[in-house]
């Protein structure tokens, strides 16, 4: 039977390997998450057979199963395009909680004086998966905008997070080394939820798809700690392989923005600082807006308009207006692309994920390479929804927090369209010299009726 | 260092080895659901919750292991279910090169 079940995880293994390969190209990536998912059912049937179950056993484990699979797929299934980042947080942080815990009623288990080999991963287990937890709850609450998305910072931050990680140790080391009992892992796992916390919050929302991909590959190495308490294989393999993939995914992610790990963690981003108290000077310049008129006959008559879509899009649910707006000016002749900045939205992809959804061809979405030398040769470069992504002082500024980020140059258009709800800045909470470009019209308003007015004006243009 | 503990190991270190080849060329559309993905594949913390819920005894077992059992539930359910319906979205891209207007 033993051998039979690790032959068993053993497949479970090399399906979460090929899945996960399979995840990361276009084409075989929907069918890489099912390859990973029957990994899942194979290992957890595979685990039944040798547990010796009370019946308070087979009760809760079935109450939870019932519970967690409703809440999991009607969650998953409900939630918005738009809240995507959000809810992977969420999925994210509960798994962290499970490990935590897993590793809590072990060390219950294993008595006072565990073996080192046994009693290391647990608290290991313990520390990471609480810190996961809690982190992905106030990543969560950022995104979802229960709480503000701009960093918290107060006076002493530093030597505040400094204590409660020596304090953590010494918890650490009183488990290993003096006694296991129950208050001195319960109180390392307060601990390490109030690090959480006091982790992410001096973290602004524009962050937050790194610090959730951080904060998965925490939990991915809190299940592999868990699998060496337990000596389970499945638990060590699949959890070490989200850690160190998810590891390498966060490094590539903030280095889609131009930004080291490090700045990302620890820069307090979007804190107005230097460069911003130097435009803040500059306030009170004036802007050129435009009516629905104006702009759609300029589009009408235009070559060739690339679309640069940013979160304001997504939070209108505006992306089939902009593709009924596109259509409308290629059946009129004009070329119309998309550019697509590698962190537009809030998530790397979460552009071409709300695109393909409004059925967007694909060839129409160009990448942020791609697409950049094109700009000068645009007519019209039109701003739906996205700022920080265009804000040229991340090309010229170097005191700006954004200095050095990657930017779409759409400055370089001859003409610009910023559509935006209102003058506040963007996410990171920068103002942008490009709206007070002279070859720039704003058009203020919700994303969705202001594309839909655009195409009624565009309808008119004859 | 026992024989069940060394082989352990040897999982683990091969293990990192290979999570970071097998996406090491993963194009930014796919971060998210990338992300997403291994999201879902640590919830395989759901056997180690099962493990420790199949045994529960004692009142303090019996609440730590039916929270454990659901927090991991979510995390399986919830991260496959999500990733899957954002790969969905990129499926339409083939049907829709016939009814583009193209020029």
């Amino acid at each position: 039977m033993r051998t039979a079940i690790s032959l068993a995880y053993l497949v479970a293994a090399v399906l979460f390997i090929v899945g996960l390969k399979q995840l990361s190209s276009p084409k075989g990536a929907r069918n890489g998450n099912f390859i990973a998912a029957a990994g899942m059912v194979i290992a957890l049937v595979a685990t039944l057979p040798l547990l010796n179950f009370t019946t308070a056993g087979v009760i809760i484990i079935a109450i939870g199963i019932v519970i967690g699979t409703a809440v999991g797929a009607v969650g998953a299934r409900t939630v918005k395009m738009t809240a995507i980042p959000q809810m992977v947080a969420l999925f994210n942080g509960v798994g962290g909680g499970a490990a935590a815990l897993v590793a809590v009623a072990e060390l219950l288990r294993l008595g006072q004086h565990p073996a080192f080999t046994e009693a290391f991963p647990s608290v290991f287990s313990i520390v990471i998966g609480s810190i996961s937890f809690a982190g992905s709850m106030i990543a969560f609450a950022k995104l979802q905008e229960l709480m503000t998305g701009t960093p918290i910072t107060y006076p002493g931050q530093q030597v505040v997070n400094g204590i409660l990680a020596a304090a953590i140790l010494g918890f650490v080391i009183a488990v290993l080394a003096v006694a296991s009992v129950p208050f001195s892992f319960i109180a390392l796992m307060v601990l390490a939820l109030v690090l959480g916390v006091a982790f992410v919050l001096p973290i602004g929302g524009a962050d937050m798809p790194v610090v959730i991909s951080l904060l998965n590959a925490f939990t991915g190495l809190a299940v592999a700690a868990s699998g060496f308490t337990l000596n389970n294989f499945a638990l060590i393999v699949a959890g070490t392989l989200v850690g160190a993939s998810g590891s390498l995914l966060t490094k590539l992610m903030s280095d889609a923005m131009g930004r080291s790990l490090a700045n990302v963690l620890f820069g307090a981003f979007g804190k107005s600082h230097a460069g911003a108290a130097a435009v803040a000077g500059q306030e009170g310049r004036s802007v050129r807006s435009g009516s629905a008129e104006d702009i759609g006959t300029l589009l009408a008559y235009s070559q060739r308009v690339i679309i640069v879509p940013g979160y304001g899009l997504a939070v209108a649910q505006a992306q089939h207006a902009a593709r009924e707006l596109a259509e409308l000016l290629e059946r009129r002749g004009v070329e119309v692309s998309y550019a697509i900045h590698p962190v537009a939205g809030r998530m790397p992809g979460h552009m071409n994920v709300l695109l393909a959804e409004a059925n967007v061809p694909y060839e129409q979405l160009k990448e942020m390479d791609e697409i950049n030398d094109e700009f000068k040769n645009a007519d019209v470069a039109l701003i739906v929804g996205a700022n920080d992504v265009v804000n040229p002082s991340a090309r010229n500024a170097p005191g700006s927090p954004i200095y050095g980020m990657p930017i779409l140059n759409a400055d370089q258009a001859k003409n610009i369209v910023f559509m935006k709800r209102s003058m506040r800045p963007g996410f990171a909470g920068i103002d942008n010299d490009l709206m007070y470009d002279p070859k720039t019209v704003m058009f203020f308003g919700d994303a969705k009726d202001s594309l839909t007015k655009l195409v009624s004006a565009v309808k008119a243009a004859a | 260092m026992s024989n069940e503990l060394l082989n352990e190991v040897t999982f683990f270190v091969l293990s990192i080895f290979v999570g970071i080849e097998v996406i090491s060329k993963v194009p930014t559309i796919l971060h998210t659901p990338l992300m997403s993905g291994t999201n879902a594949i640590h919830g395989i913390i759901l056997v180690g919750a099962i493990v420790i819920a199949a045994g529960a005894s004692s009142p303090v077992t019996i609440i730590l292991g039916l929270v454990a059992v659901t927090l991991a539930t979510t995390n399986v359910v919830g991260g496959f279910v999500v990733t899957d319906r954002m790969l969905e979205m990129f499926k339409g891209r083939k049907a829709q090169k016939q009814t583009t207007p193209t020029k």
